[in-house]
């Protein structure tokens, strides 16, 4: 597979042309908006949390395939997790990502986010791919604070 | 287009004389990337390459002849300041600069902006105030946004900017109502980074000049593709500071240039303070060096400097006439390869008369960043995102735009390539 190939998965081309989850819904406890500024993809994003669960996660984003499928990818992969849980993907996301491609990701865990091995291997779209990962993580801490 | 050059390519009239020679003054031309892909750089508003002259004066310097400036009494030092102010003479000579002294060299052309914008806050004969208002327009680069917010934060006075037209020119219809006896400044770029549009900056300075108001023109992209005369320009419609940055203009990183009015240079305040730029110093106060030291504190960018007069004088041994035709050259044919590209629009003008080389598209269901992906990966270098001119982008209601831009080494051939990837690009997403 070529090293293009292995950026641009299947998969994420899918979730990008069909993103899970996107639009803004009710109720959530936070909204953050975060932008890369050397590219300027954005994404506003909101969490609902009950239970110690991530019970939603809703999205408005802007920017290129491998944001947009990250976006609906993350969405997939903490809905209705324990929150606990959902960081710990999160972690194990993050530490794909920054692996520079040495990192082998683990299916179970990860899911269809295995599909962002090949981005690790470019520097410049690794923070594309985390754009949502961070929001999220910046929302559901402020959605915990909210409520207790 | 009816010869065909020694490449085979069809000749395009404008093209600078043996095109193939002048290629391989720049040695990065030559490398190769990845899976052995040919380079075909077109980010040269980005960055320009450059020719091996102007790496040579800059090893030569340090090999031969590195010592501080002005301020060492030995041999070395004599060279080294001879070579820096050799240095100021070129770019004068470049900018066609009525006075050698009104060249001031600094980090680069934002820090240039900035040394206007900041010493306009401070007490002088020119400093702004509440009720003073400055203009700017929505196409500038955030360094002729963002140190004009900032003054106008830290004093009270207010900022007011050109809109734009829908083909990409500055909309001028209420020029009697934005520029007013309130206009204290107007600052604006020459050509616009992300548009292309080269602006008119005799009847803008003309008129800022009739309120009284400085005109700062920024020359980033114009100064690597337009001749510059500053001394042949009418007074009324000279403005009152040029500014440009050495790495566009095929010289080094690091050092950009400020070309004021010596008068203008005058009524300004001190920017940073240190060495070099005083007279004499007392626990007291200070005073100051004459121009261009006043605005030169600290050790400057010396080898930059003599790269930068290395450029110059490559880019006047070319012509600048002759770069501005090969620019428009393959600029117009760019534009008519590129509207061969299903789903792509150009934001900005359509004909290269009006325009630098920059050219900004979208393409129909791709994004910029996976556009340029696709094309580095063949080879083909450009520019995603915003270009540091997110208010044009918004403007045009797009946030982002992939940016082609060309220079005096860009063949006809390299533009081929970028539109058969571009079709490749509309393949790899299955747009077709």
């Amino acid at each position: 597979m070529s090293e293009l190939d292995a950026l641009y998965q299947e998969i994420i081309l899918d979730h990008y042309k069909n993103p899970h989850h996107a639009g803004l819904r009710d109720p959530f406890e936070a909204e953050v908006h975060h932008v890369n500024p050397t590219c300027g993809d954005e994404v506003t994003l909101r969490v609902h949390v009950a239970d110690g669960h991530v019970e939603d996660v809703s999205y408005d984003a802007v920017g290129c395939s491998i944001s947009q499928a990250s976006a609906s990818v993350m969405a997939d992969l903490v809905i209705g997790k324990p929150v606990d849980e959902a960081m710990a993907i999160h972690e194990n996301f993050l530490t794909l990502m920054q692996g520079k491609g040495q990192v082998e990701p683990d299916e179970d865990v990860l899911e269809d986010g295995i599909a962002f091995a090949g981005v690790a291997k470019f520097p410049a779209r690794v923070k594309c791919a985390l754009l949502s990962w961070i929001a999220w993580k910046d929302a559901t801490a402020q959605s915990l604070e909210a409520q207790s | 287009m009816t010869t065909l050059s020694s490449t085979g390519h069809p000749a395009l009239a404008g093209l600078l004389p043996e095109l193939e020679v002048v290629r391989k003054d720049f040695p990065i031309l030559e490398r190769t990337l990845a899976n052995g892909q040919a380079l075909v750089y077109l980010d040269s508003a980005n960055t320009s390459q450059k020719p091996q002259v102007v790496i040579d004066a800059m090893v030569d310097h340090l090999e031969h002849h590195n010592a501080n400036i002005a301020r060492a009494m030995h041999q070395l030092g004599a060279e080294s300041t001879e070579a820096f102010e050799g240095a100021r003479d070129k770019v004068a000579a470049f900018l066609g600069a009525p006075s050698r002294d009104e060249v001031i060299f600094t980090k680069n052309a934002t820090e240039a902006l900035n040394l206007v914008a900041s010493t306009l806050a401070w007490k002088g004969p020119r400093q702004v105030g509440e009720g003073d208002e400055i203009v700017i327009t929505e196409m500038e680069h955030h360094s002729n946004i963002v140190p004009w917010q900032l003054l106008t934060e830290r004093t009270g006075a207010t900022l007011r900017w050109f809109g734009l037209t829908e083909g990409g020119q500055l909309d001028l219809s209420d020029v009697d109502t934005l520029i007013t006896e309130r206009t204290k400044v107007v600052s604006f770029t020459w050509v616009s980074n992300m548009l292309g549009t080269i602006n008119p900056v005799a009847a803008i300075t003309r008129r800022a000049h009739e309120v009284g108001a400085i005109v700062v023109v920024d020359a980033s992209q114009a100064a690597p593709q337009l001749p510059i005369d500053l001394a042949a320009m009418a007074p009324e419609e000279r403005p009152d500071v040029v500014v440009f940055t050495g790495h566009k203009v095929v010289g080094p990183t690091g050092i950009g240039v400020l070309w004021g009015r010596a008068g203008l240079l005058a009524e300004l305040p001190p920017f940073l303070g240190g060495g070099e730029m005083i007279e004499t110093v007392r626990m007291e106060r200070s005073t100051y060096a004459p121009i261009p030291h006043k605005f030169e504190a600290g050790t400057p960018p010396i080898v930059e400097a003599v790269g930068l007069g290395a450029a110059v004088d490559y880019l006047r041994h070319l012509g600048l006439d002759a770069v501005r035709d090969h620019e428009h050259a393959i600029t117009a044919y760019a534009l008519d390869g590129l509207a061969t590209v299903p789903g792509l629009r150009v934001l900005g003008p359509l004909d290269a008369t009006e325009r630098g080389g920059a050219i900004s598209f979208e393409v129909d269901g791709v994004h910029p960043h996976d556009i340029a992906q696709v094309l580095d990966s063949r080879g083909v270098a450009v520019r995603a995102g915003h270009h540091c001119a997110k208010p044009a982008h918004a403007r045009f209601g797009v946030q982002s735009t992939t940016r082609m831009s060309s220079y005096l080494y860009t063949t006809p051939a390299e533009i081929d390539a970028l539109v058969e990837a571009l079709e490749y690009t509309r393949s790899y997403f299955k747009l077709d």
